[in-house]
């Protein structure tokens, strides 16, 4: 491998490198014994003791997998049948692009949008309207996958059901759903990182005592460098990595059924 | 009679037809009409009121949230933001070009290893990445430390609270955003129209110019809005790398929300914002018609 690329190995290794050094370096330093931010004075796990002690992160926690986990069920409920219906009954062009704007519409924008909408609603801020929102970008997510995968598979299947006198919902039990199985798994391993790691619009739906993970870190970063932080930076980027790694997986079994 | 009883089938079906559709596409639409539409109804709609002396805003419709915007301090704030998130976009480009022509180089299967080692950093957490480069860039970081072990500086150099900071975390934060789009664009171009231009006797250097870069550009543009948009908008990294000198208009619209809340000058600004995205991409849309040759309508 490589032999053909030439100069070109040279923008690629580059590339890798800049993008993984930074990485590298937090967590080779999350692993250091001073709490002295900047210098290795040996190998110890104590800083990922301390998170466990730690209410702050705890709480962030916490509230961060209610969020994920809730708005990931709306997501996947949404952008399903969102998907289906843009592939197998309404082919717009139109809302097609509604329906995925979400996923590349500017963050700030969508949360200072929600913050004036549930403003004006009188709604009081909490957990519930950080999943709402989050819901929101998620499921245009899954709707992406989803639709993606319902492109490559055949819908005789689901014509021959239609003919066969089942009804609209009764095929899409029977026969979509399960050969979309692996968009959703997907779909749903993704949103529910994206919810994870999601800072902005949290920032501006959340109410102030239920503060999610990334809230939490963002309070933290702002007073500088802590071994503390490089130990729970650490977990985070390892989790949604693996979760990713994970979901792309089940995106490459296009070539089974 | 068989015609009646044909008819009525006939409706029955369309009925059908439409409940079904229905089923499928009104949550979802409806959910994206009350979250994200209605919302930016709303901005809109507040650009023209008056900000309440508590936060909030008064119903007196006035014009003067959008003469403020034309105050030089702001535009010269939207400017820098702009030069800023250009600079980002651009560098972007140069680094995610080769790599993504060096990724349609390698064998099939490398490819998707590459492409997920590349896109992997994209979906972890912002925040988190943009912390990374304080740690490595700080006066006391490895990168000082480095340079002054090997004795190319005596003092540790601050890198960071300085425009290039901001530039190389929003670079940092959405080259993969560039790779990947230049990459698919690349991947689709024919080989054996490069082959037909080097035997009708065109270099290879000619070929890449006349053929590869052509037909690249729509990929190019799509990394470039994809890089831009996010760089724009953002607070964090010119928060965190920039040590809030530098100013962008992300910044800007969220202090107006959550710290001056002056709600109808902020919506001035995410308007500008939104529309400004807008013409980008009805823009890339144009060029993307006119490379590849679609017929309109």
């Amino acid at each position: 491998m490589g032999s053909k690329l030439g100069w070109l190995k040279l923008p690629l290794y580059g590339a890798l490198l800049f993008l993984y050094l930074p990485i590298a370096v937090l967590i080779f330093m999350s692993f250091n014994e001073s709490d002295a931010p900047f210098t290795w004075t040996g190998f110890s796990t104590r800083w990922y003791g301390e998170l466990i002690s730690s209410p702050e992160i705890l709480t962030g926690f916490r509230n961060t997998l209610i969020v994920a986990i809730a708005a990931t069920i709306i997501a996947v409920v949404l952008g399903t049948l969102l998907a289906v219906g843009l592939a197998r009954y309404q082919r717009s062009a139109a809302l097609e692009a509604i329906a995925l704007t979400p996923a590349i519409f500017p963050d700030l924008a969508l949360a200072i949008g929600l913050l004036t909408l549930f403003t004006n609603l009188n709604y009081a801020l909490g957990l519930d309207s950080v999943i709402i929102s989050h819901a929101l970008f998620c499921a245009a997510f899954v709707t992406a996958i989803v639709r993606g995968r319902l492109h490559q598979i055949d819908s005789s299947l689901e014509q021959a059901a239609a003919d066969l006198g089942d009804t609209a919902v009764g095929a899409f039990f029977r026969i979509t759903l399960p050969s979309i199985k692996p968009a959703l798994i997907a779909g749903a391993l993704l949103s529910f990182t994206l919810s994870l790691d999601e800072f902005v619009i949290a920032f501006f739906t959340n109410g102030p005592s239920t503060p999610t993970l990334p809230i939490v870190i963002y309070s933290m970063v702002r007073f500088g460098v802590s071994p503390e932080i490089n130990a729970l930076a650490t977990l985070v980027l390892l989790t949604s990595a693996l979760i990713i790694i994970i979901a792309q997986r089940n995106l490459k079994v296009k070539d089974q059924i | 009679m068989a015609q009646a009883l044909v008819k009525t089938e006939r409706d029955a079906n369309q009925r059908r037809a439409l409940i079904s559709r229905s089923i499928f596409l009104i949550p979802g639409l409806a959910y994206i009409t009350i979250f994200m539409l209605v919302p930016l109804g709303f901005i809109f709609f507040y650009t023209f009121l008056t900000r309440g002396t508590y936060g909030g805003v008064e119903y007196i419709f006035t014009l003067e949230n959008y003469t403020r915007a034309l105050d030089s301090l702001y535009v010269g704030i939207l400017m820098e933001s702009i030069m800023i998130a250009a600079a980002a976009t651009l560098l972007a480009f140069l680094i995610g070009f080769p790599t993504a022509y060096a990724i349609t180089k390698l064998p099939s299967n490398w490819q998707n290893v590459f492409l997920l080692l590349i896109v992997l950093p994209f979906w972890t957490n912002f925040l988190i990445r943009t912390y990374a480069w304080i740690v490595l860039l700080n006066t006391q970081g490895f990168l000082n430390k480095g340079l002054i072990n090997t004795g190319l500086i005596n003092q540790p150099l601050e890198f960071l609270y300085k425009p290039g900071a901001v530039i190389l975390g929003l670079l940092y934060a959405f080259l993969p955003l560039m790779i990947l789009p230049i990459y698919s664009a690349l991947v689709r171009i024919d080989p054996a129209m490069k082959e037909a231009a080097i035997n009708l006797g065109a270099s290879p250097s000619q070929a890449f110019r006349q053929i590869t870069l052509p037909l690249a550009l729509p990929g190019v543009l799509v990394g470039a809005i994809f890089v831009f948009v996010p760089s724009i908008g953002n607070f964090i990294v010119p928060e965190l790398l920039g040590g809030g000198k530098t100013v962008m208009v992300g910044n800007l619209i969220r202090d107006q929300f959550l710290k001056a809340r002056d709600w109808p000058f902020g919506s001035v600004l995410a308007i500008s914002m939104v529309v400004m995205l807008l013409i980008l991409f009805f823009l890339q849309a144009r060029v993307n018609k006119a490379v590849l040759g679609e017929k309109s309508g």
